[in-house]
């Protein structure tokens, strides 16, 4: 049984497949006794989770520079929905939604601070595609989606532009070097409409170019566009088109080759969409416990809360993990409205980030 | 070896091959020469490495597949279903473009105001001062940032633009030959855009500040008694200037130009700054979407290295011809 040993060991995948060669068995139970594998862990083999654990403290990479997802308050704090996730595996794990320590990457220094181990978990607005993923490519563990994102257009209201065909033969301001750019292309080819797009390099000088009325609409992803609309001088001058030109699942994700850690992780992240799901809130979370502990029947919720049944345990995390991400953020719907719902100043509608159950793509496999 | 065994008391002593002053500089060319070359050969040969392991080995058929993104002013006919190398066909002309207006346009205003300080008007002469120091004190990225989006962008747009018989400025750029508001978006047979405006002016005033310092220079490099004796003959200043002093000093004057003109050629990479979609505008693009990045840059580097080259050449042939003509 290869779960058993300590899979520390820079090449997991390595052992992986020599792994009933009675050689290399002997060498991973040796260099098991070597690393010190800790055995009340109930046998967890995932080395970044004793890592955290022994450290004290969870390494978050985050964008740091966009409102809602992850922003710098001015008394330092860090805010947003990708700050929450932080904040929830980080109580999960720890027992502490504040032991983070938040770092801020740039879009291309993300996946290399993620490969080195300078970074636990990558919580930054990330789209999840195949050549991230796969092996060859990126090698990312990606968890499960935490907002389903699209690349969205943003006209001035008063400009009476009220979809794509509207913006036929005129500027259009986009970030170069973007699958922004392409994605505009391909959708203007489609409805057959010629347009100048008016490339930047940076996301200042784009934004800059467009409220300075150069160009007639700006492009991006649409959480992108409602998150810098709120520094604008006037947020409600500004409107959002209907169509969305392409999927941008933004997706924490942790280092490939830790399948421990990148369990804890996504079942984390699944137990927030479970608890909107159950109606379980940071408000009435200890009402719930108290509810699961003296009700022998609910079976479900006493699992789910870590009343009974041993869920923690076979993840390495403690038996009420759900019970602690909860109380530190809510649940999934509660983060949301908190950093970019209706109410924020993002005033972002939950479309697809809705529970299955309203029609929307949320959907948290069983605990069981 | 049938030596008499006398012999060497007396004939001049053999140098040591370490003491051979036409052995030792060879020997040192030629151990820096391979030095060098085992150098370049393990850098290749790293390269080469690194980028098979990574599946990326130097190859050129993206060039043919399609670009897929748009290009917004293009003197070449272009749209995004157009193979790459066309896309950075169109990239290199609007490079090509910009540079030629930019030389014209620095060389008119950098003589003006280089021949300016040596005027009798005070005022003039100061000016010339003032603008030179101004400008060549600041980054260039940093003044295409204010012609861009403080000067060009605050012009007005649509309705409101300025229009004088057969040329309306806009927001979005000069149009000439009968301009037509159509939807709200200007129309003209011949278009200049803002973001061509913007490059065109920060290279022409910030290049023309360096060559009136190279041709204030050239004209100070010129004896006085030479502007004595034109005057004393009658001359006039301004002739005095064009038949006297300029053709003397345009032996100076041209080769400190052949520098600036290549800084702006390189300097036009900047267009980024402003929106203009120049060569590497569009090899970032490419670069981006290909992950072709050593191709790209090998090609970017060609580019300027040829444009560069070129001016160079043709400056070459131009200070022959003005040099004193000794017979």
């Amino acid at each position: 049984m290869v779960g058993h040993w300590c899979h520390n060991l820079r090449q997991p995948r390595l052992m992986m497949k020599r792994a009933f060669r009675p050689v290399s068995l002997l060498m991973a139970a040796f260099s098991a006794v070597l690393v010190g594998c800790a055995p009340d862990d109930g046998g967890i083999q995932s080395q970044k989770l004793a890592g955290i654990k022994s450290r004290g403290k969870l390494i978050c990479g985050v964008d740091g520079k966009l409102p809602g997802f992850s922003f710098v308050n001015p008394d330092g704090s860090y805010s947003g929905l990708d700050v929450d996730i932080c904040k929830a595996v980080a109580a999960a794990a720890l027992g502490d939604p504040a032991k983070v320590d938040y770092r801020d990457l740039n879009s291309s220094e993300r996946f290399a601070a993620l490969a080195s181990g300078e970074i636990d978990l990558l919580s930054r607005n990330t789209t999840l595609t195949l050549s991230r993923d796969a092996s060859g490519g990126n090698g990312l563990s990606f968890a499960p989606t935490v907002f389903y994102d699209g690349q969205g257009v943003m006209a001035p209201k008063a400009s009476g532009i009220t979809s794509l065909k509207d913006l036929a033969g005129k500027p259009i301001c986009v970030e170069s070097g973007t699958t922004t750019e392409l994605n505009l292309a391909d959708r203007m080819r489609e409805i057959k409409a010629a347009y100048t797009p008016l490339k930047f390099q940076t996301g200042d000088q784009t934004y800059a170019a467009y409220l300075q009325g150069r160009c007639v609409a700006v492009t991006s992803d649409r959480s992108q566009l409602a998150a810098k609309r709120t520094s604008f001088p006037d947020p409600a001058a500004h409107t959002l088109l209907p169509e969305v030109l392409s999927k941008e699942p933004l997706t924490p994700a942790t280092v490939n080759g830790d399948p421990g850690w990148a369990d804890a992780v996504r079942w984390t992240i699944f137990a927030l969409m479970q608890a909107e799901e159950l109606g379980i809130t940071q408000a009435n979370i200890d009402a719930k416990v108290a509810e699961a502990k003296a009700n022998a029947n609910q079976a479900d919720l006493r699992r789910f809360l870590g009343v009974e049944g041993d869920f923690g345990k076979q993840l390495g995390l403690p038996a009420d993990f759900v019970v602690q991400a909860v109380k530190a953020v809510g649940h999934y719907g509660e983060i949301f409205e908190r950093n970019v719902g209706v109410s924020s100043k993002l005033k972002l509608e939950r479309g697809l980030n809705r529970q299955w159950s309203k029609g929307g793509l949320l959907y948290a496999p069983p605990f069981r | 070896m049938g030596a008499d065994p006398i012999q060497p008391a007396h004939a001049a002593p053999v140098t040591p091959w370490w003491r051979n002053r036409r052995l030792i500089p060879w020997l040192v060319q030629g151990v820096t020469g391979l030095v060098l070359l085992v150098v370049v050969a393990f850098l290749v040969g790293n390269l080469v490495r690194n980028l098979t392991s990574a599946g990326l080995l130097l190859s050129w058929r993206w060039l043919g597949n399609p670009a897929g993104f748009d290009i917004a002013e293009t003197l070449l006919p272009f749209n995004a279903g157009l193979p790459y190398w066309r896309a950075l066909a169109a990239g290199l002309v609007n490079t090509l473009r910009v540079v030629l207006a930019g030389l014209v346009g620095a060389t008119v205003l950098g003589t003006l105001v280089g021949v300016a300080a040596f005027s009798s008007n005070g005022l003039l002469r100061r000016l010339a001062r003032v603008y030179v120091e101004l400008i060549r004190n600041i980054p260039l990225l940093l003044q295409l940032v204010f012609w861009y989006f403080v000067v060009f962008l605050a012009l007005p747009g649509g309705r409101d633009a300025i229009q004088l018989p057969g040329l309306v400025l806009a927001k979005s750029g000069l149009y000439l030959f009968k301009p037509e508001l159509i939807n709200d978006v200007w129309q003209a047979p011949l278009r200049l855009t803002v973001e061509f405006g913007a490059l065109l002016t920060g290279l022409v005033v910030y290049t023309a500040a360096y060559i009136a310092e190279v041709v204030r220079g050239g004209v100070a490099s010129v004896a006085a008694g030479q502007w004595e004796a034109a005057r004393s003959l009658g001359f006039s200043p301004l002739q005095t200037l064009q038949r006297i002093v300029l053709p003397q000093a345009l032996r100076v004057i041209v080769p400190g130009l052949n520098s600036q003109y290549i800084s702006l050629a390189k300097n036009s990479s900047l267009a980024v700054a402003c929106g203009y979609t120049d060569l590497y505008s569009v090899a970032e693009t490419t670069l981006n979407q290909t992950g072709r990045a050593v191709e790209v840059v090998l090609i970017l580097l060609g580019a300027y290295l040829v444009i560069d080259l070129l001016i160079s050449a043709l400056m070459n042939g131009l200070n022959q011809l003005v040099q004193i003509r000794e017979r």
